[in-house]
């Protein structure tokens, strides 16, 4: 993050001419960032000619942080990465821990977590997409998504509590299993978002200005995002066909049935049917999962991770030794190291796991998608105008949360 | 589909001399290498028609203070997706001067991964077009990842508790 200083052009928030070219401000708190992010944008007329970016202006140092929590606490932090899918940023890091511990998860605590996921995919690709429509001037395309994440947010209340940052599951499964409510919501939510959600797709997908709007805005070819390490849908809407739960399957993602989208171009528009598709596939595999639903447990048997019920704690000697180490995290785990990735909504977020046996983590690094493919922002923007530099950013969903840890 | 084993055999044909120590780590095969061929290597695993790892997925840092003389350690993450296989690099830089060679010229990627890991752990990442920090503040004169930075304990006691709510 560079320092704000008198000298320092990006501190000036009027337009200064310099030379021929203006020096605009896009940020840090400007209403079309979506979060904080600061654009220094050099620009002739409407087109760019150069940009620089600064962020970390919400940087919280969860990867300090985590040295120092056990590991059923690092979850909270978690969630506060991706925080429009929290969902998958938390069993994420659940995975790895088991990884780790090499617990055996049961079928259907698997498929629980693939649905609770999913829907969490499904819920991020509707904010992305909805902004991107918000940015092109279509603010009806905003509103009307969101009585459907609504839906989806009330689900999460019925599994864990909370809607946001949801710090959904435990190390091993879940704290209970699906509730009545949460079934009877799910079964509706499969019958009318289909329906709602292709009205949506309406508006946009062949929408005259829309497209005029987005085709060729921000574009990058499969090479040059290769390169960037791209990962998620922005990489599939240049045409590579990279997802992890295809190439490195998780919880039982190998007995689906989907396909994986793949645009062309790779600007805003392909990167915007890329997601609409991905909903879709996302409905199919809950249907999948739910309809498939194993009989079982919805937690792993490791008494030394997952806490004891209450009364068990009461009335067991053994629960409450467990209970006890559990909630002052003395719980002992394996030296080792391990890289456990999930697909999220921005693409791969992978976890470094190094744990020396101490209480918390010794490393934890988070592969945080946005930050590594922000950085090719630049690149994608110059000599688009700067309307056009709006679109990508939402389009390309950069998520400040995600992007400064 | 290559196992760990041929991945292992194919880099010791052309880099043996270079693998310090080499183990598996929850199906991930983990290389120590030496640092002054770093840059080497990983252009070579790129090209490579074998192994073809083609994809950056992560760099980091990890900071080992008890390790005399490698102190530092520069973490890469491969991944080769035509063979599907995840390849972890480990190079170990000593206190004194922790440098390392730059691979933004091999992986664009990199270049902002580099500046978080020199931000973290002020590595100095050599030939890097633009090595500065990235989410801290310029004006800020320690490296926060490092070990000697510890985290307030949440044990203590000479807090007066009224003033943190607790």
């Amino acid at each position: 993050m560079s320092e704000i200083t008198d000298n320092n052009v990006s501190y000036k928030s009027k337009e200064t001419i310099d030379g021929n070219y203006a020096t605009i401000n896009f940020g840090p708190t400007h209403p079309a960032t979506h979060g904080i992010f600061q654009n220094v944008l050099k620009v002739d007329g409407e087109k760019i000619i150069s940009s620089e970016q600064t962020v970390g202006y919400i940087h919280r140092a969860f990867e300090k942080l985590a040295e120092r929590r056990p590991f059923n606490q690092i979850t909270p932090i978690t969630d506060r990465l991706n925080y429009c899918s929290s969902p998958i940023n938390n069993m994420g890091w659940h995975m790895t821990v088991e990884k780790l511990i090499q617990a055996e998860i049961p079928k259907r605590a698997q498929y629980m977590r693939v649905i609770i996921m999913e829907l969490a995919r499904i819920a991020d690709h509707l904010i992305c997409n909805s902004v991107i429509g918000v940015d092109t001037g279509a603010l009806t395309s905003f509103f009307y998504p969101f009585s459907e994440r609504e839906k989806i947010y009330e689900m999460y209340e019925e599994v864990c509590g909370a809607r946001l940052t949801t710090n959904i599951g435990r190390i091993g499964g879940f704290e209970r299993d699906f509730s009545p409510v949460f079934h009877e919501k799910l079964k509706s939510f499969l019958k009318t978002f289909p329906k709602a959600f292709e009205e949506f797709n309406s508006m946009l997908e062949r929408n005259r200005i829309f497209m005029d709007r987005t085709k060729g805005a921000g574009p990058i070819s499969a090479e040059r995002a290769l390169n960037y390490s791209f990962v998620g849908p922005n990489l599939r809407a240049a045409g590579v066909d990279y997802d992890v739960r295809v190439m490195q399957p998780y919880s039982s993602y190998e007995d689906f049935d989907f396909i994986i989208p793949v645009g062309v171009n790779g600007d805003t528009y392909d990167r915007f049917m890329v997601r609409q598709e991905e909903v879709r596939q996302s409905l199919r595999i809950i249907e999948q999962a739910y309809n498939n639903l194993p009989e079982g447990s919805y937690k792993a048997d490791i008494p030394e991770f997952y806490l004891p019920p209450k009364e068990e704690v009461y009335n067991n000697m053994e629960a409450l030794i467990y209970h006890f180490k559990i909630v002052m995290g003395e719980t002992e785990v394996p030296v080792g190291e391990v890289y456990h990735s999930v697909e999220g909504g921005n693409g791969e977020l992978g976890y470094y796991l190094i744990s020396d046996g101490g209480r918390s983590p010794y490393r934890l690094q988070f592969r945080r998608p946005c930050f590594i493919y922000y950085q090719a922002y630049p690149e994608m923007i110059t000599g688009m105008t700067l309307s056009d530099a709006v679109l990508t950013l939402s389009s390309m969903n950069v998520i400040a949360g995600e992007l400064d840890a | 589909m290559l196992n760990n084993e041929a991945i292992l055999n194919r880099i010791n044909e052309n880099y043996g001399s270079e693998v310090v120590i080499s183990e598996e780590n929850f199906g991930i095969l983990t290389i120590e290498i030496k640092a002054e061929k770093t840059h080497e290597i990983i252009s070579w695993l790129k090209r490579d028609e074998v192994l073809e790892c083609s994809f950056l997925t992560l760099l980091g840092g990890v900071h080992y203070p008890d390790d005399k003389g490698r102190e530092f350690a520069v973490v890469y993450h491969l991944h080769s997706w035509t063979n599907n296989f995840r390849l972890r690099l480990k190079v170990f830089l000593p206190s004194e001067n922790p440098s390392i060679k730059s691979i933004v010229d091999i992986y664009n990627g990199a270049n902002w991964m580099e500046r978080e890991t020199y931000d973290f752990f002020g590595i100095n990442f050599e030939g890097h077009p633009d090595l500065r920090r990235i989410l801290n503040m310029d004006s800020m004169d320690y490296f926060p990842m490092r070990k000697e930075h510890v985290l307030e304990d949440a044990t203590r006691e000479d807090k007066d508790d009224r003033f943190f709510g607790r």
